[in-house]
């Protein structure tokens, strides 16, 4: 293996790893204030859709990835409704919003399939970018992948170090009790949620501007769900995540480079690693029944009606 | 303000009229999707919800369309009532097609008539199989079947892809990723000449009825509604979590690989690299349509169908997208599930009375 060969596949590890890292973030904030959304898949399609679509039209990524976000947090206000203020399963809920995601972006991008975008720029410092190996790895990715490097100290400063990080998992934890001490239970958790479409969307616009980078149906090819996974292998800790989502670039990169080394296998079976390693890692980490309990927000999933 | 007020008990009434109130709400939508796609609303709904079923032709391939959807929902929704979250049925569809084409492809020219009851019987075989992957993860390490049944899915599309392009491709198909065409006894008879209506659709009205028995009939069936109602209770009263969970998955592993291998067998003929439009997904909205109802499914199922009956002939007549079938799809189950809350609550306008 040569060195060009090793910088090659760490340029690759941080594309493959970064959608999940925005995307497992949001839902690491939503499932902290006691919601499950299972419609990531979806919410991250839209913002694909809409990012990609917007790049051509306001002609600037940043506006792109803005609307990206915009367009996560209002399915996933849609969803929030649903679920905080209609009462509605959230599971049930989150696969409606998947299902209506997976329609919605096909439709909103059928006459966007095969236009292909030159990718977003890329920082560019004199001599520093230049330098060798590190160079390109350092000092030469988009403003997303360093966004996504300044993800996990933010959501990890936020959740312990701030008050407001402790009122959301108290949240989370026990929402009678927190409701109780006098903080607005649903709002705290409808602006969870909405963060969660955000970072969805963002992950999605990474996708289908720089990943790809083009728009496709149903590209996300169940990265969402990925990240839901994420989530429990993390044990609903910031920095666990942002080691697995790297972990899962690296398979990436197998599947990618397997032929490369002269590794011989049919390309299907190089493509289901991904999703066979998600299940062989959820099983590691949910055997542990108590590990479970113990990290994972009390009040995930359940309802919340205030008792009058 | 609007507020939402607890009813003393669930609404019998709002259970049944949610649905339809949800189908209303869903054509109103579908008015402003396609004013806003410019396109008559009355011409496209009506391209899509009345002519399809106008011809009799047409009400055939409601029900060749309505097979899968019925079988799969009838199998979820027994899941769903023991909150068992089985969306993996599109793998497991998969998977049964996978096992009958093999039975079908092994048996290539043979006659007989009992290859397709054992096409039959392998399809069912390999959809519970796959399901039976989820089933045990989850009652042996806990791991959650949502995730493991939808992963799967993804693989059971990546190994149906790998088999058509390699041993299972047809050898004079000049190396086009599909299997031989069945041979005639590995083939659903049609029920109705002149059409593409088999064997199948029978099949899944026994299926229903069987639904409604384990159901509403059986000590299975109370255990199953005890334990989605009131785990606590159920585990008092002895009845087994795991037993539920492995009876969930394998019901609606088998159902889906019975669809699976029904389609090939029926309307495809052979197996191809993509064999179901996301049956699996759409019957998780059948179920809840159909209010995890065995008849309720029957229904659902017939509308699901003529949705994607719809799709196809708005894309021929108006050249509208394929999608919009999707869109309807999941906008249903939104404002279904909106609509539920009206069986627990009461909506109330303005302030909270002195007295509640």
């Amino acid at each position: 293996m040569t060195l060009d060969f090793i910088v090659l596949a760490l340029l690759t590890i941080i594309t493959a790893a970064t959608p999940l890292v925005f995307a497992a973030m949001g839902e690491l904030i939503t499932e902290k204030s006691g919601v499950l959304n299972l419609g990531v898949e979806g919410m991250m399609l839209t913002g694909a859709v809409t990012g990609f679509a917007s790049v051509f039209f306001f002609e600037s990524a940043i506006v792109a990835c803005i609307a990206a976000m915009l367009a996560g947090t209002l399915t996933a206000l849609l969803f929030a409704f649903l679920v905080l203020t209609l009462q509605a399963s959230q599971v049930a809920t989150g696969l409606a919003l998947t299902i209506f995601g997976v329609g919605l972006s096909a439709l909103l991008g059928q006459n966007m399939v095969g236009i292909a975008y030159e990718g977003l720029p890329t920082l560019s410092i004199p001599y520093l970018t230049e330098l060798p190996i590190v160079g390109k790895l350092l000092f030469g990715q988009d403003f997303l992948v360093y966004l996504s490097l300044a993800l996990p100290f933010l959501v990890a400063w936020f959740l312990y170090r701030t008050r407001a990080g402790l009122i959301l998992r108290a949240v989370g934890d026990s929402h009678d009790a927190a409701h109780a001490i006098g903080y607005p239970v649903i709002r705290i958790r409808y602006c969870a949620t909405l963060f969660g479409g955000a970072m969805a969307g963002l992950a999605g616009a990474y996708l289908s501007l720089v990943y790809s980078p083009m728009w496709v149906e149903n590209m996300t090819a169940g990265r969402g769900w990925i990240a839901l996974a994420l989530v429990v292998f993390a044990t609903w800790r910031p920095w666990r995540l942002f080691l697995g989502a790297y972990l899962f670039g690296g398979i990436t990169i197998l599947q990618l480079h397997a032929q490369a080394v002269g590794i011989n296998i049919a390309s299907q079976f190089m493509s289901m690693l991904p999703y066979i390693i998600t299940i062989v890692v959820l099983v590691l980490i949910s055997r542990d029944r108590n590990k479970i309990k113990l990290n994972a927000p009390a009040c995930i999933g359940k309802p919340f009606h205030p008792a009058a | 303000m609007i507020r939402l007020e607890r009813r003393s008990e669930s609404s019998r009434a709002m259970t049944y009229l949610s649905p339809i109130l949800a189908l209303v709400l869903t054509l109103l939508a579908g008015i402003a999707l396609f004013s806003a796609m410019g396109v008559s609303p009355s011409a496209a709904l009506y391209t899509f919800f009345v002519e399809p079923v106008t011809t009799v032709y047409g009400l055939t391939e409601l029900g060749v369309k309505a097979t899968p959807l019925i079988l799969i929902g009838v199998a979820l929704s027994i899941g769903f009532r023991c909150n068992v979250w089985n969306i993996g049925a599109e793998g497991q569809l998969t998977l049964g097609a996978i096992f009958g084409s093999a039975v079908a492809l092994y048996f290539y020219e043979v006659e007989g008539f009992w290859l397709l009851p054992l096409m039959l019987v392998a399809g069912i075989i390999g959809g519970m199989a796959w399901a039976a992957i989820p089933a045990l993860l989850r009652t042996r390490f806990n791991s959650s079947e949502i995730l493991t049944s939808l992963m799967l899915t993804y693989v059971a599309t990546l190994l149906l892809s790998y088999l058509v392009h390699g041993p299972f491709r047809d050898p004079d198909g000049y190396n086009f990723p599909e299997s031989r065409i069945f041979h005639d006894s590995a083939i659903l008879p049609i029920i109705f000449d002149g059409s593409r209506l088999h064997l199948g659709f029978a099949l899944a009205l026994l299926v229903v009825v069987a639904g409604w028995i384990l159901i509403s009939r059986s000590l299975i069936g109370f255990q199953l509604r005890v334990m989605g109602n009131a785990p606590a209770a159920g585990n008092y009263a002895g009845f087994s979590q795991k037993a539920m969970i492995w009876l969930s998955l394998m019901l609606g592993g088998g159902a889906a690989g019975l669809a699976g291998v029904i389609e090939v067998s029926g309307p495809i003929g052979q197996l191809l690299p993509q064999i179901s439009p996301g049956y699996g997904f759409t019957a998780i909205i059948v179920a809840f349509v159909g209010r995890l109802h065995p008849v309720g499914v029957l229904f659902a199922g017939l509308l699901m169908a003529l949705s994607y009956l719809g799709g196809e002939n708005a894309q021929i007549n108006l050249n509208l997208p394929l999608a919009v079938t999707g869109v309807f799809q999941g906008m249903l189950l939104f404002l279904l599930l909106a609509c539920d809350v009206l069986i627990h609550y009461r909506i109330r306008f303005g302030k909270r009375s002195a007295i509640s």
